[in-house]
């Protein structure tokens, strides 16, 4: 108890503006999220229908949806692969005590600083049909030109592309914080015992970073299911034909285009259920990273 | 030493290419806006500026009416960040500085719940409720839903775990109060973790782009990011020198404020990942 003051009612009133706030603006409309899962709304009017667990039924025989579930998958195995393939890589290098390294290391946390509309807006720009600097790169090795506003697989790639960049700079500093902590004494000992860089890495520094990996690993999956949808409005509005499609912008359109708020609010709760198994994994990871750090 | 300088070498050179490839869009779209609407066809393009900037800066300002829209996000992204930061301070002082209360757990898990809920979550409530509080097309909309903070909490939390109760126990013994020891020990102690709160809270307020979206519906209102993707759909043929001049501005004061925090982010980082 020593340093702790004996106030008693001081404490619940520091508390009480952010409990009213997360009470007011986060709980009660979960809750409410979940009632309208079950009815079917006429917004404004406060006319409802009771329809049970019809809305999920109608959502998970839909093929919109599910193709709507897959694109979200993939295009969240995309970034979490490309994001952290890349960023691992750069970090590994800008960790080296090189001459200019601190240079670069502030030059990658750039995107970092970037809104996901920003970012997609100069992706589309970056791989204008025309005259994009990414199309005539491609043009010039496999002689094709693909349009991403035609071609849905390839509009996919463009958008893993621009939303895994943005993440990079995020990532970046993360692994370089991660990386300081790997004991030196311990690589040096292992080059010692001859062990090359490759070995040095996989056997050492990789296992060190595992926390920091699989923190990122949740972080950036939560943002390529939740934070991209500027992204995704700004470059390919989910087209074409549905090829970017993903969960959260199939909401907008159900809730906000269509007006259809309870079928809305059952994928909102389905999309409640991925952020909860996310979630969880990442509070069993925090414990973790007490143990390595 | 020679058998080391070659691959040390190379590590420089990738490096340079790996920082290169990934700030190459970013200058990219700083040379295209300030080239005229036909410079931007010529192929190969120019590699030094133009002097079209001012030019297409003007004409987006007029499109879309930029002024106003940063003054929104600026406005926005400052007051979230300010009013998550207090708002966070006082809960992590309430959880670490006095005896345990009753409701103490209930109020921390209520907060790491937060977490969990994203707005996709309840984005259909939220915005009934916006209705009903009169505020669709409000300040207040875009604001202070936004002003509790799990992260800020626990950021703190964790930096007041580590200091020394110690100072508490002087200042007690002192006679000061718990108020008065928060603000002019606890706070100045703080400010690594301040400038990174900061940073990270006004960088994703003034990147939030679905709430603005669907919470606002007049000119005055609209935020900096939603002005992109007007200018953006504004025409079939995509005038990418106007585009990017609204680009630049709107990505000018985010890595403003990037550029001058970075080093508390940096550290408070560090910070939680070291021991």
């Amino acid at each position: 108890m020593e340093g702790r003051f004996p106030d008693r009612v001081l404490p619940y009133l520091l508390l009480l503006p952010s409990i009213a706030i997360i009470v007011v603006f986060l709980i009660v409309p979960a809750v409410e999220a979940l009632r309208l899962s079950l009815f079917e709304v006429a917004p404004f009017s406060g006319r409802a229908r009771f329809v049970g667990l019809d809305n999920f039924r109608e959502l998970l025989t839909s093929e919109v949806y599910r193709a709507s579930l897959g694109v979200s998958l993939v295009f969240a195995l995309g970034i979490v692969t490309l994001g952290l393939t890349a960023s691992l890589a750069i970090a590994v290098l800008a960790s080296q005590p090189l001459p200019g390294a601190g240079l670069c290391r502030t030059a990658l946390l750039w995107p970092y600083a970037l809104s996901p509309a920003v970012a997609g807006t100069i992706w589309a720009l970056m791989f204008d049909p025309a005259t994009g600097p990414a199309t005539v790169a491609i043009r010039a090795v496999t002689g094709l030109s693909p349009n991403w506003m035609m071609d849905g697989g390839y509009a996919l790639g463009v958008v893993v592309v621009a939303g895994a960049w943005k993440m990079l700079g995020f990532n970046i500093v993360f692994f370089l914080a991660g990386l300081q902590a790997v004991p030196r004494e311990l690589k040096e000992a292992a080059q010692v015992d001859g062990a090359g860089t490759g070995r040095v890495f996989w056997r050492i520094t990789f296992p060190i970073l595992s926390p920091v990996t699989f923190f990122l690993l949740v972080m950036n999956s939560l943002y390529a299911f939740f934070e991209v949808f500027g992204l995704i409005d700004v470059m390919t509005q989910g087209g074409p034909g549905g090829a970017t499609d993903i969960l959260v912008y199939r909401l907008y359109e159900d809730a906000f285009i269509a007006a259809r708020w309870g079928i809305a609010s059952a994928q909102s709760i389905l999309l409640f259920v991925m952020v909860g198994v996310l979630t969880l994994v990442q509070f069993r990871f925090a414990g973790r990273l007490v143990f390595y750090g | 030493m020679a058998r080391a300088r070659a691959p040390r070498l190379a590590s420089q050179a990738l490096l340079a290419l790996a920082a290169l490839v990934v700030v190459f869009p970013v200058l990219y779209a700083a040379q295209i806006s300030t080239l005229t609407f036909q410079e931007v066809f010529v192929f190969p393009p120019p590699l030094l500026p133009g002097r079209a900037f001012l030019d297409n800066l003007r004409e987006a300002w007029e499109k879309v009416g930029l002024g106003r829209l940063l003054l929104n996000s600026a406005g926005i992204a400052a007051a979230v960040a300010t009013g998550k930061i207090v708002l966070s301070l006082m809960a992590a002082f309430a959880f670490t500085y006095f005896r345990d209360f009753p409701g103490k757990r209930v109020c921390f898990v209520l907060i790491l719940v937060t977490h969990m809920l994203p707005l996709p979550v309840r984005i259909v409530p939220t915005f009934q409720l916006m209705h009903d509080f009169g505020w669709v097309d409000s300040y207040q909309a875009l604001t202070v839903p936004f002003f509790a903070s799990a992260t800020g909490t626990l950021l703190f939390r964790q930096f007041f775990l580590t200091v020394p109760p110690a100072l508490s126990e002087a200042a007690r013994v002192d006679g000061a109060g718990p108020i008065r020891f928060l603000l002019r020990i606890l706070l100045p102690l703080s400010a690594n973790n301040l400038a990174a709160l900061f940073l990270v809270e006004f960088l994703y307020m003034w990147n939030e782009y679905l709430w603005p979206l669907i919470i606002t519906t007049s000119d005055e209102m609209r935020v900096v990011q939603i002005g992109i993707k007007m200018l953006v759909a504004t025409d079939a043929q995509a005038e990418w020198n106007v585009i990017m001049a609204g680009v630049v501005v709107a990505m000018l004061p985010p890595l403003l404020v990037l550029l001058a925090l970075q080093r508390s982010f940096v550290r408070s980082i560090a910070l939680g990942t070291e021991k």
